[in-house]
């Protein structure tokens, strides 16, 4: 692709003048397609685009004027910052209950099987805002926690609402409920690696937690990591559901306390949509350079290119 | 005959192996001396690979006992009784004998050199730098000089068999065991596995080995088997099965390949 008359991706000549490829072979002229349907979608699409976006603009409801005010407000920070606290903490409990979960999924003993396909089963089929609203309750239900030997004498007793707190409810809440969809997606990241691994694995002596770490895990979360960021970023919209426990600091549940306030709901919306955006877009890019590192020896060179 | 002062490299006594009610392996008896190359030829699903996946127990018998050295695979035998092991104890027997696959199965996300390292880090808690400085030596020795930093989906399937034989080696195992080795290679690619196969059997390292390549069984084997329907129907000097094979069955399996 050095000469000046190289061809482009789409078979189309970068110098239409000379037609002599360096070679010495005289290539075919090309004349490139019309693509009628497309302009005309495009320029569908552009008009109706900038129609909405002056719609937006200018239309007063939006109050653009309390937006700006309360966007950068140092309540909504302090929203944002529990946020994200909730989305890290829930899915810090996600993971390595789903990790459990996995293994005892595949265990030979039916009923460490039974218990993990009972936990999913429970936690994937209830709405996550009953079971918020359960976490809520959970201290008016059991007012006393008990440490005890099982049909024997209690070791330590606790009153329930100093341990679930609405921070610690809406965490094992939001965390139970994800750990259930997590157990799914790393079972079938370790199903999709090939049996041989293992075997190799094992061939040269490798112990059963070796394989897991070194050969398994690493290949399994090439198939892993996309639908976990996927999740990691549904988990941060679904933080906004902690009004259930109630718990009251998060970015939406201020939003929406500010609102209140001002008889205003739409400008502090587009600030909570705003933020939400925001850290969505970030946690994308943070996803763009895990996914990049666990495809190591599957890019075409990744050693070479870089991103491929 | 093999002498009762040293016990043979790989002993397999009585072994049996069903699969549901597929019986697969129906009572092979085999000995194989140290230094020798022992090679398993016969049609597909005569039981030859589930034989060698036996020995470094990736399948676990039925009945019967595998020996290495001496040793019982697998298992403590007390009052004619069968204890399995721990896994850690079957995956220090396993060190003894290194395996090279059909299908390869490198580590694809590990680069060539890592593969051949990990074993020797990992298991035998090498250094890292005398690990790579052996781990490039033995590629170098499989011919792969330069080809340590990439990955397994940029070498050539025989490339990465040669990464797998290195491997193997790399864990410095009393018996090698090659199932089918080139058996999923390109036909201009069977060439340069088989040599480096040669090599190493010149080098008096024991081996078993099941292929398809009736002449390469013929110039490496010391002992060739041939197996049809989970048995051995017929062993020897390769010459003799091969030239004046005495079984029917052989006789008609050898009309077909060769």
């Amino acid at each position: 692709m050095s000469d000046s008359n190289a061809i482009d991706q789409d078979g189309r000549r970068s110098n239409s003048a000379s037609f002599e490829h360096s070679h010495g072979v005289l290539m075919n002229e090309i004349v490139p397609r019309r693509h009628v349907g497309r302009w005309i979608a495009a320029a569908v699409l552009l008009i109706l685009t900038l129609q909405f976006a002056s719609e937006i603009a200018t239309n007063p409801n939006f109050r653009w004027d309390t937006f700006a005010r309360f966007l950068f407000d140092p309540l909504i920070f302090r929203g944002i910052g529990w946020t994200l606290v909730l989305t890290i903490a829930a899915m810090a409990v996600a993971v390595p209950i789903a990790i459990a979960l996995v293994i005892m999924r595949d265990s030979d003993n039916p009923i460490v099987r039974g218990a993990a396909w009972l936990w999913i089963w429970f936690f994937r089929g209830t709405p996550i805002y009953t079971q918020l609203l359960f976490w809520g309750l959970f201290a008016v239900l059991f007012p006393q926690l008990t440490l005890s030997v099982p049909f024997g004498p209690e070791l330590i007793s606790l009153e329930t609402k100093w341990i679930v707190t609405p921070i610690v409810a809406a965490v094992l809440g939001l965390g139970f409920n994800e750990s259930a969809y997590l157990t799914e997606i790393f079972r079938a990241g370790f199903r999709a690696i090939d049996r041989g691994q293992t075997e190799a694995a094992q061939a040269i002596g490798m112990s059963g937690i070796k394989i897991w770490t070194r050969i398994l895990m690493p290949q399994a979360m090439r198939t892993i990591i996309p639908p976990t960021g996927n999740e990691t970023i549904g988990m941060l919209k679904m933080t906004s559901l902690v009004l259930a426990v109630p718990f009251t600091l998060d970015l939406m549940f201020v939003s929406n306390s500010i609102a209140n306030r001002l008889y205003q709901p739409i400008p502090l919306l587009m600030v909570a949509a705003f933020w939400y955006l925001a850290i969505t877009s970030i946690l994308m890019v943070g996803q763009f350079y895990l996914e990049r590192h666990y495809g190591k020896g599957h890019d075409v060179a990744p050693s070479r290119q870089g991103a491929a | 005959m093999v002498r009762l002062d040293t016990p043979p490299a790989v002993d397999l006594q009585g072994i049996h192996k069903f699969y549901g009610s597929v019986h697969a392996l129906r009572g092979v008896d085999l000995s194989i001396k140290k230094g020798d190359v022992c090679v398993a030829i016969g049609p597909s699903g005569s039981g030859k690979s589930t034989l060698l996946r036996c020995i470094n127990q990736l399948e676990i018998v039925s009945a019967g006992r595998v020996f290495l050295e001496g040793e019982l695979q697998g298992y403590t035998e007390r009052d004619g009784k069968f204890h399995p092991l721990p896994p850690r104890e079957v995956a220090r027997q396993r060190r003894r004998t290194g395996m090279v696959f059909q299908g390869f199965n490198l580590f694809p996300h590990k680069m060539a050199l890592e593969n051949v390292t990990e074993g020797p880090i990992q298991v035998k808690g090498q250094k890292s730098k005398e690990a790579s400085e052996r781990g490039t030596a033995l590629l170098e020795r499989v011919g792969l000089t330069g080809l340590g930093d990439r990955y397994p989906n940029q070498l050539s399937g025989g490339q990465q068999q040669r990464v797998a034989i290195a491997r193997a080696l790399a864990m410095e195992p009393e018996v090698m065991l090659f199932d089918e080795p080139t058996s999923a290679l390109d036909p201009e690619l069977v060439g340069e596995v088989l040599d480096v196969i040669t090599d190493l059997a010149k080098c008096g390292i024991t081996m078993m080995l099941v292929t398809h390549e009736i002449g390469f069984a013929r110039k490496v084997a010391d002992h060739l088997i041939f197996m049809d329907q989970g048995a051995i129907v017929e062993q020897g000097a390769p010459h003799d099965v091969l030239d004046d094979p005495q079984n029917p069955r052989t006789k008609a399996f050898l009309s077909k390949v060769l």
